[in-house]
Order: structure tokens, then sequence, then C-alpha cells
């Protein structure tokens, strides 16, 4: 055991790197784009319907497969972790632009109503009213995508760009269990902890009902 | 005395073509208080809120001190207008000083003044401020909830106050309590007041002015008094129906009569 971490310990902990830095790109992107979104459909609920349906779609796709897509890629050597990011960011998508969608769509109407009274301006209203109640709702959004994304970045490696799926994918080449575990548990490990951290989060933002 | 809210053949219809304001047409003279009563459905609260433009009339125009309510800018309109409804509205997130100086915060006062303000005005509703400022809330009453909501409606000092069934909700002790306090809140001050309701005794003893509605139809604008001596059939048939609730326990009490 101690001979298989003095070996593979160092690639173990770059491997991670490459894990954290692939999901934490793609989440930064995806929130970028599916926050200020799911604020538009909350605002043009005509639209909510079409465009949850395209990223509900971008989400059923099977990881490998969408992996298998880009393979054919020409510049995928040199850029394969940015292909990896975009494919991971996709996944992200949904579940931020759903709930954030929900969580404003889902406030009290009577407080919805007595904000428009009271004359706060739309970007007040936003800040001070929306953002902070359906806060619960996105965080749990992000947390949901941030596990998905940490799960599916170890297919990334199929394509060459890198995270801990390389030591998973080298172990099933060579029939290493050794090897398939010490991709697999960092994995799962990733994805406890950002649960939880995320879950803490989500917990603080929580408003306690009436 | 001059005119505070005036309302001008004024219309409202669904999408669908239902009409909900049928030429509704009257006046309430500034500082006093006009409740406006009618049945769930007869266009009570759409005729209130045509006032800050929650809603907008297909037809005719509200006048707010000789101006309609279209001039003035949305937000500066809004802002001049109290409001509190049965639910309160209350931002949950929102300590209950921060929702009483909400108005004041959307305008950028100062945090010294806000804090002020609504110390000030929640002992004006009879919550002392020592005990309630930091509450939020889910940690009120009922009762006291709508004492907040009334709080916050005043807090930037309207010349126009719109209340929406703002006791409907409460057990009737509670209401009385916050009915007299209304009374004696509003006697000292010189505000105009829009009181939705169905209760009859409620705007008996706060309105200056009673209004019926009947399907979008203003089919009475009386003083109380002139109200309760009407013999219109419209007028007659609600208050009998409003004191059959009242008189429903006559049975019981004659039966317990009876057994003595």
């Amino acid at each position: 055991m101690s001979d298989f971490l003095s070996r593979y310990g160092a690639e173990i902990l770059t491997l991670t790197y490459e894990h954290l830095w692939l999901t934490a790109a793609a989440m930064l992107f995806a929130t970028t784009v599916s926050v200020p979104a799911g604020v538009w459909l909350s605002r043009s609920p005509l639209w909510a319907n079409p465009v949850i349906g395209v990223a509900n779609i971008l989400q059923t796709i099977p990881s490998l497969a969408m992996f298998g897509f880009l393979l054919p890629l020409p510049w995928l050597g040199e850029r394969a972790a940015r292909i990896a990011i975009l494919a991971l960011t996709a996944y992200a998508l949904l579940p931020i632009v759903r709930n954030t969608y929900v969580g404003i769509r889902g406030i009290d109407p009577s407080v919805v109503e007595v904000a428009h009274a009271v004359g706060l301006t739309g970007a007040q209203r936003l800040w001070k009213v929306e953002l902070p109640l359906a806060a619960p709702f996105i965080l749990a959004g992000l947390r949901t995508a941030t596990v998905t994304c940490i799960g599916i970045a170890t297919i990334a490696a199929a394509v060459g760009a890198g995270g801990l799926g390389e030591l998973i994918f080298r172990g099933v080449a060579s029939m290493d269990n050794r090897l398939v575990l010490a991709g697999a548990i960092p994995a799962a490990l990733l994805a406890l902890i950002a649960d939880g951290a995320l879950g803490l989060l989500e917990r603080r933002f929580r408003i306690a009902g009436p | 005395m001059s005119t505070a809210i005036e309302f001008r053949d004024l219309s409202f219809a669904t999408p669908r073509g239902r009409l909900l304001l049928d030429h509704v047409e009257f006046a309430v003279e500034e500082g006093t208080t006009t409740a406006v009563l009618g049945r769930s459905g007869s266009g009570k609260t759409t005729l209130l809120r045509t006032v800050n433009r929650l809603i907008e009339p297909t037809g005719g125009e509200v006048l707010l001190h000789g101006k309609n309510v279209r001039q003035p800018d949305l937000i500066a309109l809004r802002r001049g207008i109290g409001y509190a409804i049965q639910e309160t509205g209350l931002f949950p997130h929102f300590t209950v000083e921060r929702n009483v100086g909400l108005v004041l915060e959307a305008e950028g006062r100062s945090r010294e003044e806000r804090a002020r303000r609504s110390r000030e005005l929640l002992e004006a509703v009879g919550l002392d401020p020592g005990t309630f400022a930091t509450r939020y809330p889910h940690q009120l009453s009922g009762g006291q909830r709508q004492r907040v909501g009334l709080a916050r409606a005043l807090a930037a000092e309207p010349s126009v106050l719109l209340m929406d069934e703002p006791f409907g909700a409460l057990d009737p002790l509670t209401r009385s309590e916050m009915q007299d306090m209304l009374r004696g809140l509003l006697s000292r001050m010189k505000i105009t007041v829009l009181l939705v309701t169905h209760d009859l005794d409620e705007a008996l003893y706060l309105a200056h002015r009673i209004v019926l509605l009947r399907e979008g139809n203003v089919v009475s604008e009386r003083s109380p008094e002139e109200f309760m001596r009407s013999d219109q059939p419209e007028v007659t048939a609600y208050i009998r129906a409003f004191h059959r609730g009242e008189n429903s326990t006559a049975h019981s009490a004659d039966a317990e009569q009876s057994a003595s």
C-alpha cells in the first residue's frame, strides 16, 4: 500500500488538482450564464419551457457519448481541457437555470406585490428581494451541478483532458483495480466534500419558515 | 376641502373580456376615510389597485390630487402611496425594523433616519421597538404582522393610504383591537384612506363615506348614517346578509334560556 502511494501519490495529487480545475472552470462559466438566464426566464415565463427543454436535452446526452462526439475534432490534443470544460458546462446549465427560475417564481406573491407597491425599482427588487429569497434554491442548483460535474469530469480523461479519470481509464485498461480505486476514491471524496460544503452554505441562506 | 382621489368613468376588463369595473365614478375627500364594501368578486381590490397602478384600467382615469396617476413616474407615485394588505407581504428575510423602513431604504435615506423612523412608527402602531425591531416576521403573531405592515405603509408619510382587507385574517378580538388602534392613529394624522373590506361594522366604525360595489358598479355612495338608513334594495340586502352572520348564535342563546 505505502509502495503504491509512494509510486502514485504525486500523480494522484496532480490529477486531483486538474480535476478540481476542470470542474471549477465549468461551474464558473455555467453559473455566469445560468443565473442571469434563470432571472430572465422568471420575467419572460413564455420562454421558460423551451429554454429549460433545451438544457434538459443537453443533460440527457450520455457523457461518454458527449466526449465521443468531441473526439474527431482535429485540434483536440492541444485544447482537450477547454473542450472538456465546454462539455461540463453544458451539463451544469440545467440545474442552475431551472432552480433560479423556480426559486424566483416561487416567492410568495404577496411579497412580490408589496415589492412593486412600495416602489422598489427593478434592480432593487432583484437584489433586495428576489435573489436573497431564491438563494437557497440557486445554491441547491449549484450543488447538484457541482456534484454532477465532478462525476462527469472523470470521463474527460477519454479525450485526454486529464483529471482523475486518467487513473480509472488506465486501471481498467491494465486490469489494475488499485489504479481504478486511486482515481475513483479521490473523485468520490471531492464530490462528497463539495456536496457538504455547498449544503452548509445553502442552509445558511435558508430563512426560517413561519 | 379638496379631492384626494377621484375615479372618473373607470373601467377594467380582463384580457378575456370579463368586466371587473364598470364605469366607476366617485371621489374621496382629502383627510377622510372611505370604505369600499362589496362581496368577493365585486371589484373592490381591482379598484384599489388602480390607484397605485398595480392594475392599469382599460377605460377612464384615476386622479390623485387632481393629477392623472399616469403622469408621475411610476416609482415616485408608488412611494407616495401607503399600501397595506391582508397577507401583509412582509419580507421574510428582513427584520421588523428593516421591513418598516423599506420605502426609506429604497429612497436611499440614511441608516439613522430609517432606524429612527421605524422605531417611531412601531410605537405608533403599538409595538415596543425594543422588543420587536430586531425580530423577523415569522416570529410575530398575525396581529403583530399586520401592525408592522401598517407601520411600513406609513413610513414615508404618504398622503394616501390604501388598505385591502387589512384585518380580514385576524380573530375578532385582535381585529377590534387593530380597528381601535387604526382609528386612533388616523384621527391624529391628516391622511386619505381607501379601505377595502367586506366587514360592515369595520366600515361603519372607521369610514366617513361608504361605497358599495356590486359587479363592478357603484350601487351606493353615502355617509355611514345614510347608508344604514337607506332603503335601497342593494344596501338593505347587504346589511341584512351581514347581520344574519352575526345573529347566527340566536338559536343557541334561545336554547340556553329555555334550558335554565
